[in-house]
């Protein structure tokens, strides 16, 4: 009872070879199961995330949110499905019409794929593949290739001009994302997913390396491509950006994509910085490191939205300044500073705290050193002082006043 | 090992044919009712004239260039991240050494303006 999944496989395992399919087959056949398993439940969770996402919004802007299908409208997900399901498809004259068609489909495919190799509990690992962060960053960067496709086939001048506004963004965040993905690598001296998680026992990552898990929080949420970081699809400035001319559930599948893609950056940052499944239990009942999973990644995706909810958006010109003047630097520097001490750090054999505390020390002074030189070389911001305030007094109170 | 990479191929076929499932299905039962009027591209009403794919600033190509350089860099970082822990301290120090000579040229780049934006 305390491993359900494995006792569901072996089950599987044991019908299916009683019913004289081959070993080859029956493995198949269970993989197959497995991943489509895995889809189901990403679209599930997408379902729900979209309604909390718009409890949660309307909550923090003041007002009710959906509240009309079913109680506090938890239904409102599945009336929006069933709505995109019946609409006009509408492909604009002069389109380039295989690749408008595959762009929607890549960009939700760029996204689910990396969950191949997650692992959800201590038992429950995908595939555990000795390249995993490797993989995950080369599947992940399809995602620009998906709307780089989307603005260009578009016909559209404003699809246009935000699909090359995103790629300059996306390919420059990229950057400082994989570095900062390469100091957990360089502490479990592993790219495995399951080997970095098990390094992380009892001292996550977060408490390790805060700098790293801070500048990737900042750049996985520009890859999201959400507010304070939504150039690419500025409603002001560009219509809807890239996927302006989709409709029904081609541009469904975009609106999905970027739901589960912050998903997915919740449950990344969760393996890599949040310990994974790790937790009270979870060693010997499986079943609770997978509620442990996503119950972390759920933690996560909540304070991505409400960061996204509560800043306006940047400029691009500000938005590529943090990049290359402040992300990368910063990034690299805190990856020379991680690597030599804890190289030095080996050779001294210290108690594990202390290897925590140094390194937790270390990560804190380059990072509050960054900051320090970073607004001393910022030019000072111009305040227009007015003498008087500039605003409407009423007469009766100009006469006590005076 | 090797069932790992069938079940990630396996894994990859279901992520491309579920979509496509999804948006297969609305073209059959969705009402499709073309004309001239309806297809034309959004510009906020007014008719676009000329070739639209235009180019674009030349500013997005020193972007991608300064890309190239960093990814290809962090990529042949991995395996220095994975042996760390067999390296002597001379090797760690050489990969730092490498970065340094990167971050020299990131600082160059900034020095000669080719990062700000106009």
């Amino acid at each position: 009872m305390a491993d359900l999944i494995n006792v569901i496989e072996n089950w599987l395992n044991k019908l299916l070879l009683g019913w004289g399919a081959s070993p080859g087959l029956t493995q198949f056949i269970l993989q197959a199961l497995g991943s489509v398993l895995v889809v189901l439940i990403c679209f599930m969770i997408v379902i729900a995330l979209i309604w909390v996402e718009r409890k949660l919004a309307g909550r923090i802007q003041d007002r009710f949110g959906p509240n009309r299908a079913g109680p506090f409208g938890i239904f409102q997900s599945f009336a929006d499905i069933i709505k995109i399901f019946t609409k006009e498809y509408i492909t604009p004259q002069g389109a380039d019409k295989v690749t408008f068609n595959i762009a929607p489909v890549l960009a939700i495919a760029s996204v689910l794929a990396i969950w191949a190799v997650f692992p959800f509990a201590s038992n429950v690992i995908g595939a555990d593949v000795n390249v995993g962060v490797l993989y995950i960053v080369a599947i992940g960067s399809f995602g620009i290739l998906a709307i780089l496709m989307a603005g260009w086939s578009s016909n559209n001048r404003y699809a246009l001009l935000g699909a090359s506004r995103s790629v300059a963004m996306l390919i420059s965040y990229e950057i400082p994302m994989v570095v900062s993905l390469l100091i957990p690598v360089l502490l479990a001296h592993s790219m495995k997913l399951s080997a970095i998680i098990d390094t992380q026992r009892p001292w996550w990552f977060i408490l390790v390396v805060p700098t790293a898990a801070l500048i990737f929080l900042i750049s996985s949420m520009a890859e999201i491509g959400k507010a304070p970081f939504d150039l690419l699809e500025a409603e002001s400035e560009l219509v809807a950006g890239y996927h302006t001319e989709y409709s029904g559930m081609k541009f469904g599948m975009f609106y999905v994509a970027e739901f589960l893609h912050q998903f997915t950056v919740g449950a990344l940052i969760t393996i890599f910085f949040l310990g994974g499944w790790t937790g009270p239990m979870a060693a010997h009942w499986p079943i609770l490191g997978v509620i442990y999973f996503f119950g972390k990644a759920f933690l996560v995706y909540l304070v991505i939205s409400w960061i996204r909810l509560s800043l306006p958006r940047i400029r691009i010109d500000e938005m590529l300044n943090l990049n290359w003047k402040f992300l990368i630097p910063v990034s690299f520097i805190n990856l020379i500073g991680v690597a030599v001490a804890d190289r030095i750090l080996l050779d001294l054999e210290p108690p594990r705290w202390l290897y925590v505390a140094v390194m937790f020390v270390l990560n804190m002074l380059i990072l509050l050193v960054a900051l320090y030189l970073s607004g001393k070389s910022q030019p000072a911001l111009e305040v227009e002082e007015f003498p008087h305030r500039p605003v409407a007094v009423s007469p009766r109170t100009e006469k006590s006043s005076s | 090992m090797q069932a790992y990479w069938v079940y990630i191929g396996i894994f990859l076929i279901v992520a491309l044919g579920f979509p496509t499932i999804a948006v297969t299905l609305p073209a059959l039962i969705s009402p499709r009712k073309p004309n001239r009027r309806k297809q034309e591209v959004y510009e906020c009403g007014i008719e676009t004239k000329g070739n639209v794919r235009v180019q674009f600033k030349t500013q997005y190509y020193i972007y991608a260039l300064l890309f190239l350089v960093f990814d290809i860099e962090t990529i042949f970082l991995f395996p220095w991240a994975v042996s760390l822990g067999k390296l002597p301290l001379f090797a760690v120090i050489e990969g730092v050494i490498f970065i340094v000579i990167l971050l020299a040229g990131l600082v160059y780049a900034l020095r000669e303006g080719a990062l700000a934006w106009s």
